[in-house]
């Protein structure tokens, strides 16, 4: 066919445009839905509890991901900074995922357990208390945000139309499980679980 | 005049006083959350002026607002004249326009206050996605409906490229923000973990494939040629790399998931088909800066073809660097450091910016019925401005980089790490300065810009221009 042809006609050049931009996606993105190994959870790897879920969605409405990642490389020096690869497995309760795709500050798949709930706190709080050199801006406004019960309600259960395996009495008791806790309570519960489901983590 | 017989200039003024009015706040947003990775005490305990909640609202201000306006002025002015037709739905059109600040606005309040889906440059929750949804669709709808009533048989090759930007970004947009909301402030990605990552990617890398290459290609194809008053170098070759460039983009995303837990046959995929990239758009390149052959000596005497010829150069620079980094034993370097924040703006300042400065800077006085902008020199000032801020930007975000990338791998003969985090972030401190000078300097060439643009359009009235019957 000479392009002439297509050049003249709009239809034509409009459904060849679909076709052209519509190989790549196809082919990367459906068998990765459908693979096990991208939707199956790992080891130990569960729904997160209503705390922590809480404390996942203040980590993603602050914006964390601009700055920290929550993927380990399989390298070396990774492993040694921050402990074992992270796999697809761990990942597949996160929506949306947080691999992040800049390190203004380290990875934190594997944060959970490193520090001391306190130190957390105050850290969020104020970040060059306890890293003097840090660029870390303060989020100091968490102490006084409280959980919203009803909304945690409202979450699980639409998790729960998406797929994540809640149970009946995980959502009847949801909203008693986060009911006067502050936004630093949820955020810290989620930070410490980071990536404990590995033994092995330094 | 009937009205018909004239063309729909309107939108386009509104859209290209927009896209200055877009640049400095967007960049104004730029310069500050550079100022906060020095001081961060900058965001004064605020929820709403801290980093994490307005680097989103940098990045989708300097694309959406500041490129998308530019998209829209320049592919509803040149899809008049190319097909010597008045544009289609007026009404429609305007709504566009209407629609399209709305949306920003919405994205300026809810991104600091934390409303976000945290997918980059795809934040916006789903009440403004479905917004952006039926202003996209209006867009097309008005671009094609002008095609479609042409008076010429061709369609000029700068339509191609906004017509592929156009369609493939409602796919992307669609696509990637499926969602279920659980109130009108946050939803939940109908994707999780290494599926939702890759849909990101798929969308993220053809955010820049299509809306900051595709239809700025358009923009080049169009503007390059006119302000040269050459045509358009191979026609021969903008066929061929205009499919290879919109067929091979949409195979290139997994590059920004190297070594992650995305499936290695999914990252090699997206490494071999960066790397193929290469060729169509040098191709584009190419075709652009030959556009001046027979006309090189007009450098020395017009500014704003000084914007274009080196705002292709940074497009080569900067498709030739995304490839190289793409190759995964060089990305296992450079990701998650300052050299792809570099690479970004080589790409964004260097091509996106310095291609639609130029271009308004071309179009204005054609819009306000005038021989040129009120002055040439303050041209050729925001010219080398805009030219050393880049420089600066791309040069202290590649020591950057490699300085934390290097850092981060070192290890000692017993196999301990050499260096602490928080040592690579001191030890790259001196190039945040140096970055945050660069995008004063370039931040300033915009106000020039304001400076310049007020002075040709506040005392001119602009009068309706007829439609050129086809040659």
């Amino acid at each position: 066919m000479r392009h002439e042809t297509i050049e003249k006609s709009l239809n034509l050049m409009m459904v060849l445009i679909v076709v052209a931009i519509s190989i790549g996606g196809l082919i990367e993105i459906i068998p990765l839905m459908v693979s096990s190994d991208a939707t199956e959870p790992a080891e130990n790897i569960e729904p997160y509890s209503p705390l922590r879920l809480a404390g996942r969605d203040v980590y993603v409405r602050e914006g964390c991901y601009n700055c920290h990642s929550q993927m380990i490389r399989p390298f070396r020096s990774e492993t040694e900074r921050y402990g074992p690869f992270t796999t697809a497995g761990e990942t597949v309760y996160d929506r949306p995922f947080q691999f992040g795709s800049k390190r203004t500050g380290p990875d934190l798949a594997r944060v959970g357990g490193r520090y001391s709930d306190d130190w957390q706190r105050l850290h969020l709080i104020d970040p060059r208390a306890l890293v003097p050199e840090s660029n870390m801006p303060g989020y100091p406004w968490l102490l006084e945000n409280t959980v919203d019960p009803e909304l945690i309600t409202a979450k699980l259960k639409v998790l729960r139309t998406l797929g994540d395996p809640y149970t009946d009495e995980q959502i009847a008791s949801a909203a008693a499980e986060v009911e006067g806790k502050s936004e630093m309570d949820a955020i810290v519960a989620y930070l410490q679980e980071l990536g404990t489901n590995r033994r092995d983590r330094r | 005049m009937d009205k018909a017989a004239s063309y729909n200039d309107t939108v386009v003024r509104q859209f290209s006083l927009m896209v200055v009015v877009w640049g400095i706040v967007g960049m104004l947003v730029g310069v500050f959350i550079a100022a906060q990775l020095i001081w961060p005490q900058l965001n004064f305990d605020l929820p709403f002026l801290t980093y994490s909640r307005l680097r989103p609202l940098h990045t989708n201000a300097v694309i959406f607002a500041f490129g998308g306006s530019a998209l829209f002025a320049t592919a509803y002015y040149v899809v008049q004249r190319t097909s010597h037709v008045r544009l289609a739905f007026d009404k429609l059109a305007a709504f566009t326009f209407w629609g399209w600040q709305l949306i920003i606005v919405l994205a300026a309040l809810t991104l600091p206050l934390g409303i976000t889906q945290s997918k980059e440059y795809a934040e916006l929750e789903w009440p403004i996605d479905l917004l952006i949804a039926v202003v996209w669709v209006a867009f097309a709808i008005v671009f094609f409906g002008t095609i479609a009533k042409r008076r010429i048989k061709h369609i000029y090759v700068a339509n191609w490229f906004y017509g592929a930007f156009i369609i493939t970004v409602a796919v992307l947009h669609i696509f990637n923000n499926l969602a279920v909301p659980v109130s009108l402030t946050k939803s939940y990605s109908i994707y999780t973990g290494v599926v939702d990552g890759m849909m990101q990617w798929w969308y993220g890398h053809n955010a820049v494939g299509f809306f900051l290459t595709a239809g700025f290609l358009g923009m080049m194809y169009y503007f390059v040629p006119k302000q040269a008053g050459r045509p358009v170098y191979s026609y021969r070759l903008s066929v061929v790399h205009f499919w290879s460039l919109i067929a091979v983009y949409m195979w290139a995303g997994p590059h920004h998931l190297h070594y992650t837990s995305l499936p290695d046959w999914a990252q090699t995929l997206g490494m071999v088909f960066s790397i193929i990239l290469l060729a169509p758009s040098w191709g584009g390149m190419i075709n652009g800066i030959m556009t001046l052959s027979g006309a090189w000596h007009k450098l020395r005497s017009d500014p704003i073809l000084k914007f274009m010829i080196v705002a292709l150069s940074f497009y080569g620079m900067s498709t030739f660097e995304g490839p190289m980094m793409s190759i995964k034993t060089v990305n296992a370097l450079s990701h998650y450091t300052n050299w792809t924040i570099g690479h970004v703006h080589s790409g964004a300042l260097g091509w996106v910016a310095m291609m639609t400065i130029g271009s308004i800077y071309s179009l204005l006085p054609r819009l306000y019925n005038r021989e040129g902008m009120y002055s040439t020199k303050l041209i050729d000032v925001h010219f080398w401005t805009s030219t050393i801020g880049v420089v600066l930007y791309a040069v202290s975000m590649w020591i950057a980089g490699v300085t934390e990338g290097l850092m981060w791998r070192a290890v000692n003969d017993d196999g301990t790490l050499t260096y602490s985090f928080v040592e690579s972030l001191k030890a790259v401190e001196p190039y945040h300065g140096l970055r945050l000078l660069g995008g004063l300097v370039f931040f300033s060439g915009m106000i020039i810009m304001a400076y310049n643009v007020w002075k040709t359009v506040s005392d001119t009235k602009p009068v309706p221009v007829a439609v050129l019957d086809p040659a």
